[in-house]
Formats: structure tokens, sequence, C-alpha cells
């Protein structure tokens, strides 16, 4: 990682440790609901951003994992089993969604997975008897560690801090390993890759699997956070809002994420009395995104790069043909 | 069996209304590669405009005109030159996107700009009921079904037997001979916009006297819309019929006889089954992955 | 100028005030749905909440101190209604008003509960003041009470041995489901058909036709506003020549608007409607239609009534104790004679639940029409 990245991530963290105990309930739960979506977007940001899948579907993992953690709670099971319990159905669900990703291309890959959400969705809904349907679960405890409680919003903070913390540092270490190349030649070419024998099959499913699990960890972690769950945020349209925050980020970049889910989960609360308003700027600026900066906020850099290599490299070119002109 | 009629000519009549969203949807895929996620709320504007020119005393079928109008100049050639343009020589997913930003811009301008509840709209049928052989119709489902039908039998004709319907087939199907043939090009990928912006005002007309205009109704709308373009095949212009009438039906029957509180996963099972068994839709033609 | 501008205005003028004022005046939060599947209902509430506002503050405000009103939208969601609560607290508010939505009240009061702050809704779910809490108080009929009316009117007025329920998927309309199959078996009458629909439900030959199928002596329609003028098109529409009958929303204002002619005929049980032959009624039909330029529905009476009955407890309690208004609040009774902005005589009970006249009422022409003035269960 180059000198100023670390330095700018050992500001943010100094920053996400230090400000919280100045804030009062709100801004710490504002805090923590953003980083339960970094984590959530992290994993989407995997499957998207650098194996070029098209998921559509990445709230409904959100949403299996909430519900796990909340129904094994009531049931008396600990957070700490549930949670393990959360990501291992996520995997093979996640798997299992990887299948018709091997069989369909892009548009109808995103509907596929469109549709395996609302599927999930209407269980949800409809299945009171597991998930309270409509009435959801209220009342969802806070886990404990160690004998420490994490029922204050403080306690409960840190620890989502320290969760995203910790995952973000796999997702670094798994990215740079051997299979974050394959993920990103299964993104740029997928049959060039084949040829080159990457098993793009596997690959394809466990893009699918890990983003799935990322998203079920933060699913258990929104669970215990807003201590009340419905179907609601788990629809369609929170899987779209998270392809976007992917997409406003930069897919395929580190810290997309971040970015993006500040800008898609923390400014809107932030902004929440012109909510309306908001989601208008905020659906004008992804047009306007696409249309200057296609790949995400986090490319800005690259593209200033990219645009004074290209002058120097003219500005070269014009001195080596003067020099020329000159000599000849 | 009057029942089992009853549902399933309710159906049609809804089914016709996701099969002219999904023509349109259908029609920009094929002559651009447009995804177009904002379908929906290419139905919803339309209806709000034509409250609005209501509002100033224009009677219906003034105000629908008026709307088609400004449709195809916003709809049409400012959302060809603003977004697509631009966006397609990126791949597909660029537009997706930003179909899925202008489609949250566009429903979120109309509920904070406008208002956030349903208003009534005024229908294009008078409020009559027909009893056939045990069966309730009302005039509008009649109507709307037939309108529906003449539509999108109207585009296919154009599209068939036009010299320009042919050279927009031409350029759906290979647009560098089309070039070279001497087609111009964006004009009539430009034609291909301005006959969604009317489709879709014509689905506006239509539907909006039943759904209510709100700053959400294009959400259902074009979801099932584009579940219906897939189902009949996504690159075949009276599939996007067949898909919406199949979509409509099928839901309708399912609710009475199998369960109301999963009527919308009839729509999503039927698409699976078809992308998983008949990728290219019920009446599309195969296409061939490039390397 | 559009209700954003409007409320952007208000809120910044009113804080504008506070800031003058810092102290001196009793803040309040008003959380209602202004968007999404609740925006009809919350909108109704937050206008009259604010009206009553507007008049108490002309009035000398409570106890010599105006009352400041922050307006929030929950967008019909019952996660973020959770967040705003929380911010209410933050923000030490006095009371809170709303959400209206049963769903969304069911989770924020855990917040308003915890910090001891008198929270009114409107929302109708049984379950609501069935959770213990002493901090929570209805400002309409819980469900649990309103049914039994109902079902005494089928049993005895429309003479029907059996009944179609057509009730909307969600928390709202399964509780009332539920109310009202027990009521209906208690004053023997059959339930022959248990029709569930969806929020925002737009094909309603399904449901209409099982309820034809079941051929039930009347309809009983319990879903939210918009979904309720679609049933009501598609009954007439599928010849339904029986007897409709509802509870609150069927008859509402907004229903009647979008559903036209096939409203007239239908009937409901409603705990507050603008057109009761009530003096006080009428008056504040009037004073809300030259504010707003619209004819209020019931959440908006529920709304402005709240802040009436808050008054007369902050009063009655002499002091600006949150704690010991509460504690006012359960036992009380306020005549209308005493306190007009209340409207009608009511007494809250140690639950929060309200005890009030009600009315049946049939549309007619458009309007709604009063059959018949139902007495308070209780002696107030």
């Amino acid at each position: 990682m180059k000198k100023i990245h670390l330095v700018g991530l050992v500001a943010v963290l100094a920053l996400l440790l230090a400000v919280p105990p100045f804030l009062k309930n709100y801004g710490i739960y504002l805090f923590s609901y953003w980083l339960v979506f970094v984590i959530a977007t992290m994993g989407l940001n995997l499957t998207v951003g650098y194996a070029g899948q098209k998921s559509l579907g990445h709230a409904a993992f959100f949403g299996i994992g909430a519900y796990t953690v909340a129904i094994l709670l009531k049931a008396g099971i600990s957070f700490w089993l549930g949670l393990p319990l959360a990501m291992a159905g996520c995997f093979v669900i996640g798997l299992a969604l990887g299948f018709p990703a091997l069989r369909v291309q892009t548009i109808y890959l995103a509907f596929a997975t469109l549709g395996f959400n609302t599927a999930v969705w209407l269980v949800m809904r409809n299945e009171e008897w597991l998930t309270g349907g409509t009435f959801g679960i209220n009342n969802v405890a806070r886990p404990s560690l160690f004998g420490f409680s994490l029922d204050g919003n403080l306690a409960y903070y840190y620890f989502v801090l320290g969760m995203a913390v910790l995952l973000g540092a796999l997702l670094w270490g798994l990215l740079r390993s051997p299979w974050g190349k394959a993920f990103t030649a299964l993104r740029d070419n997928p049959i060039r890759a084949e040829s080159l024998g990457i098993h793009i099959q596997a690959y394809t499913l466990l893009s699918f699997a890990i983003g799935a699990v990322y998203a079920g960890i933060a699913g258990a972690l929104f669970a215990s956070l807003v201590q009340f769950i419905e179907p609601a945020p788990f629809a369609v349209s929170a899987s779209i809002m998270m392809y976007l925050m992917v997409v406003v980020g930069g897919p395929g970049y580190f810290f997309g994420p971040l970015l993006g889910s500040a800008v898609g989960v923390l400014l809107p609360e932030w902004l929440r009395f012109a909510q309306a308003w908001y989601l208008f700027v905020f659906g004008a600026a992804v047009v306007l995104l696409m249309l200057w900066l296609p790949d995400g906020l986090l490319s800005i850099p690259d593209r200033l790069r990219a645009r004074r290599q290209a002058r120097e490299a003219s500005a070269a070119r014009s001195a080596a043909a003067a020099k020329l002109g000159a000599g000849a | 069996m009057t029942d089992f009629l009853q549902l399933f000519v309710s159906g049609m009549a809804t089914g016709a209304i996701y099969g002219l969203a999904a023509l349109g949807f259908t029609l920009l895929w094929q002559a651009s590669g447009t995804i177009n996620f904002a379908q929906g709320e290419f139905v919803m504007l339309p209806a709000f405009a034509m409250l609005g020119f209501a509002s100033f005393g224009a009677p219906l079928l003034a105000s629908f005109v008026l709307t088609c109008v400004v449709a195809v100049v916003v709809l049409g050639w400012a959302f060809k030159r603003g977004i697509a343009d631009p966006l397609l020589r990126h791949g597909l997913m660029p537009i997706v996107v930003a179909t899925i930003g202008l489609a949250i811009a566009m429903r979120n301008g109309v509920r904070a700009g406008y208002s956030a509840e349903a208003h009534p709209f005024p229908s294009l049928f008078a409020d009559k009921l027909f009893n056939i052989a045990g069966v309730t119709l009302t005039l509008a489902d009649v109507g709307t079904l037939v309108m529906a039908l003449l539509l999108v039998f109207a585009t296919q004709a154009f599209l068939q037997k036009t010299v320009t319907g042919r050279a927009m087939q031409a350029v759906a199907q290979n647009t560098d001979s089309a070039t070279v043939l001497g087609i111009d090009v964006p004009r009539m990928i430009f034609y291909t916009f301005a006959i969604n912006a009317l489709l879709a005002c014509a689905a506006a007309l239509l539907v909006t006297p039943t759904y209510l205009a709100k700053f959400d109704m294009g959400e259902p709308l074009g979801t099932k819309a584009f579940f219906a373009a897939i189902i009949g095949g996504f690159n075949n212009s009276r599939g996007a019929l067949l898909g919406g009438l199949i979509v409509g039906v099928s839901e309708n029957l399912a609710a009475a006889y199998i369960s109301p509180t999963y009527k919308d996963a009839v729509a999503l099972v039927v698409f699976m089954l078809v992308i998983l068994f008949k990728p290219q839709g019920l009446l599309g033609k195969k296409v061939e992955r490039k390397v | 100028m559009n209700r954003f501008h409007r409320t952007l205005i208000a809120t910044a003028l009113l804080a504008a005030a506070g800031f003058a004022q810092a102290q001196a005046t009793i803040k309040i939060a008003v959380l209602q749905e202004l968007s999404g599947a609740g925006a009809t209902a919350g909108t109704n509430a937050k206008n009259g909440v604010l009206l009553a506002v507007k008049e108490i503050n002309a009035a000398g405000g409570v106890l010599g101190k105006k009352i400041e009103a922050t307006v929030s939208d929950t967008q019909s969601n019952p996660g973020v209604a959770k967040g705003l609560a929380t911010k209410a607290v933050d923000d030490d508010v006095f009371a809170v008003f709303g959400p209206t939505f049963s769903g969304s009240i069911m989770v924020s009061m855990a917040e308003t509960k915890r910090a001891q702050i008198p929270n009114f809704t409107g929302g109708e779910a049984a379950a609501i003041t069935q959770q213990g809490n002493p901090y929570i108080f209805r400002t309409s009929f819980t469900q649990a009470s309103a049914m039994p009316k109902v079902a005494r009117y089928i049993a005895g007025t429309l003479k029907a041995k059996t009944v179609a329920v057509m009730f909307v998927n969600n928390d709202f309309g399964k509780g009332g489901r539920d109310s009202f199959n027990k009521a209906a078996e208690a004053a023997g009458i059959k339930v022959v058909a248990d029709i569930s629909t969806e929020s925002g439900q737009v094909d309603w030959a399904a449901p209409v036709l099982k309820a034809k199928q079941s051929n039930a002596d009347a309809v009983f329609v319990y879903t939210n506003e918009e979904e309720s003028a679609r049933a009501l098109r598609e009954l007439r529409k599928q010849g339904w020549a029986k007897a409709v009958v509802g509870e609150t929303t069927l008859t509402g204002q907004k229903v009647i608007e979008l559903a036209g002619d096939a409203a007239n005929g239908a009937v409901a049980h409603v705990g507050l409607t603008v057109d009761a032959p009530n003096p006080l009624m009428l008056k504040f039909k009037a004073k809300f239609f030259q504010e707003y330029k619209y004819i209020s529905d019931h959440n908006g009476i529920k709304g402005y009534t709240g802040v009436y009955m808050l008054k007369a407890a902050i009063e009655k309690t002499g002091k600006l104790d949150r704690v010991a208004v509460a504690k006012t609040l359960h036992g009380l009774k306020i005549s209308a004679a005493k306190e007009p902005g209340v409207i009608m005589d009511v007494a809250i009970d140690a639950n929060g639940d309200l005890d009030r006249e009600s009315f049946i009422v049939e549309v007619k022409n458009g309007k709604q029409d009063v059959k018949e003035t139902l007495p308070p269960l209780g002696k107030l």
C-alpha cells in the first residue's frame, strides 16, 4: 500500500475510534449503521467489483443473516452461535445462487438475482410462524463478549468497528492472494481465464458465496443494532441501493464501499429532513457519475494521474518531434 | 368455470399493460442495446404530466397529445442524447446503473416536488359494465386489452411493412452493416426511443385510472415489465405482449387457486423456469456469446 | 408552495423562535409517515397536530409557554421511526406525536418509554397498549374495542349470519382481522372467508371473487386507504349487492375521493369523522379546511385532539414534568365543555386506551353520513 494510503487509513481509523464518545445516541447509531453497510458492501464489492458478477440480490443475504440471528436469539441461542450459523447458511445459499450465474449472463443474471431476492423477501413476509411476518421480530438482544455487555450504544459501536476492521483485513488478504488475481481475471475475460487453467466455475460460485457471507455477518450485526427486524430493509430496493453504493464508491476499489456506504446510508440519514430531495439528488448524481466517472468516485485519482501522464507523454512527443524536426 | 374466465379476462387486461411497457423495453434493447431500468417511471411521469395539463383545464385527450409531444422530446430525445448515447459504448452495466439512478431521481423528484399521495386519474372509458356468460367486464377492461393489442400490432406492422421500420430492424440486427448500407443509424435509434416514449404514454393513459397516480406506481409496473419481456423473449416484439399476458393471467389464477400471499412469486417462478430452460424467451431467438 | 418548502420554512421559523426563547418553550417531536404506504394517514395527523399547536400558541401557550414542534418523516418504515425516536430522545423533547402506523409505533415506543417521554399515537393495533408501557397514549380506539361495535352492528342491525373478511397483509390489517374474528365469534357471526390481500394491491378480481364464492351475507373490508378504494370499485364491478362494512379506513375522505361512485353504500364504524353532528367537530372541519384547503380525515382529528389532551394533562398537573404528566393522563377524564380542543368527551385509562363516543357512518353521494352515534363503553 502506498504511503499516502496508509496515512489516510490511519487518520480515518483514528477518527472512528476517537469521535463517537463525544456524540449523542443518534450519532453513534448512525456510525454503527454506516459500518454495518460497509461490511455488507465489501462483500458485494468482491462479487461485483472484483469478480465482475451481476448481483442485485445482496439484501437477501443481509436479511438471512439478520433473521437467523434474531430467530435464534429469541429461541435462547447465543449470538455467538447464531453468527457462525448465519455465515454458514449464507455461504451455502450463496453457492446455490452462483449456479444460475454459470448458465446465464450479465443482464439475465441480474434479473435472476433480483428474482431470488424477491422470493426470499416473500418468504420472510409470509411465513409468520418463523419470521413474524410483517410484525417482524422485536427486542432483539445484543450479545456480550467475554462477560462485557455490548448492550450500550457505544460499546456495540466499537464491536461493529472491530468486526469491520477484521473483515476488511481478511478481504485485503484474500485479494492480494492468488485467489484475488483469479477473481479479477474472471471479471476481465472469463474465457481467456479458463484457457489459462483457472477453474472459472469454482471462482464464480465462490465470489457469490464469500460476498454472501459478508452480507450475512452484516445482517447479524444489523439485527442487534436496530433491535427490531422486519422484511422491508431486505427487499429488492435495498439490493439496488447496495449495488449503487458499490458503483458510486468505485467497483474494484478496496475502499469503495466505505465511500459508497457513506453516500448511500450516512448522508441520507443525516439529511433525513430532506429525504425525498436527497434521493432525487442521489439518483441524479448516479446518472451524472455514470456519464463522467463510470468507475466510481475513487477512480478520480487514477483519472487525474492518467490525464497528467497523457499530458506529459504528448509534451514529450512534441519535444521529440521538435528535436527531430530541428535535426532534419 | 365462470370464475376461471373472470380471473382470466381480468388478468388479460392487466397483462396487456405489462405487455405495453415490456414492448417499449424490448424495442429499446433490440435497437440500441439499452436496458432501461426506469421503464416504470417512464409510465409514471406521463401520468403526472397528463394530470398537470388537466389541472390547467385541458380535456383528457388534449392532455394526452400534449404529453406525447413532451414525452418524445424528454423521454425520447433527451434520454437518448443525454444518457444512452454517451454510455452505450461502455458496455451494458453503465447504462443499467444510470437508468436505476434515473428511476430513483424521477420517483423522488415527483414525490418531493409534487405529492407523495395517490391521485385519481380520469378514465378514457365510460364506467360501464358488461356481463357476458356470467363474467363481468368493465368497458375499461375490454378497451384496455383492445387498445394494447392494436398498439402492439401497429408497432409490428410499422416495423415490418414500412421502409423506416425495416431500416430500424436492420439497425437492431447489425448496426455496422446498416451503416454501410447508408441507413441513418442515429436517426433510426432515435425513432426507437420515440416509439418507446409514445408506448409509455399510452400505457399511462390506460393503466393509471386503476393504479392511481402515485410517485411509486412505476416500481411494480417496471419490474413486471422486465420479467414479461424476458419471459416472452428479449429480442422479439410479440414476445413482450405474450410475456405480459402470461404474467397477468397467471398472477390472478395463482392468487385465487394457490396462495394470495405468494402472488408476486408467480412471475418469478415462470421467469426462473424460462431463463433456466429457454433463456432466449418463449418466442425469442438464441444469442451467441462473443469471446 | 409545496409541502417540503412549507415544512422547511415552518421548521426554520420554529427553530428561530426556539433560539429566541431557549428554555421557555415546550418541545414536541412530530414523527409521522409523510411518504410511503402511510403518507395519507401521517400527513393528515401531522397537519392536525400543527393546527392545534398554532391555535394553542396564538392563545398564549400552555402554562405560559409556547409549543415548538419539529416534524420528521418516518417513511412508513419502522427502522427509520426508531432512529427518529432516538433523535427525539436526544433532543430532550417533552412529548412525541406519532408515528401513526401501528408497525412503526410498536418499535419506536421502546425508545420513548426508556426515556420516559409521553408518546401519543393514532395507531389502532391492539398490541400497542398491551406492552406494559406507561408512556403510550392513544388518540383513537384500539381495534380491540372497535371491532366488537362493528360485530354488533353486523349481527344486530344488518342481521347478517355470515361474513367474508378481506384484510391487508400487514400488522394493521392482521391485527384488525384477529380482533374482528374474536368479536364476530362473540356476536354469533360466522366468518366464512379469510381473504388476505397485499399492501399496494392493484388487481382485486381474485379477492372479490373469493368473497362472492363464499356466499357470505356481508363483506368486512379492512385495508389501507388506496386499497380500500380499489376494493370498493371491484366489488361494485363484480356486482356485489350485499353489505360492505368496514372500520374507520373504509369510509375515509381519501377513499371516497379515489373510489368515486363505488364508495356509495359502504358502511363503517368510525371513531372520528369530520361529519359528526357535533358543533365542535364542524368547527374543526372548517378551521382545518381554511388552513390546509382540503377536508381532514380521521387522522387529522387524532393529531389535533392529541395535542389538546396533552395540554389538558399539563394544565392539570401544573408543571412541566413528563413523569407526572404521564401519571395524570392515566385515568384522566377530559370534557369537551372545559377543553373544546378535544372535541368530544374522552377518558384515558390505565393502559393508555381511550373511551369515547363513536359513529356508524354510511357513504351517501360522496359524503360521510352519520347514521348512528354509539355511546362510550364506560361512564365519562
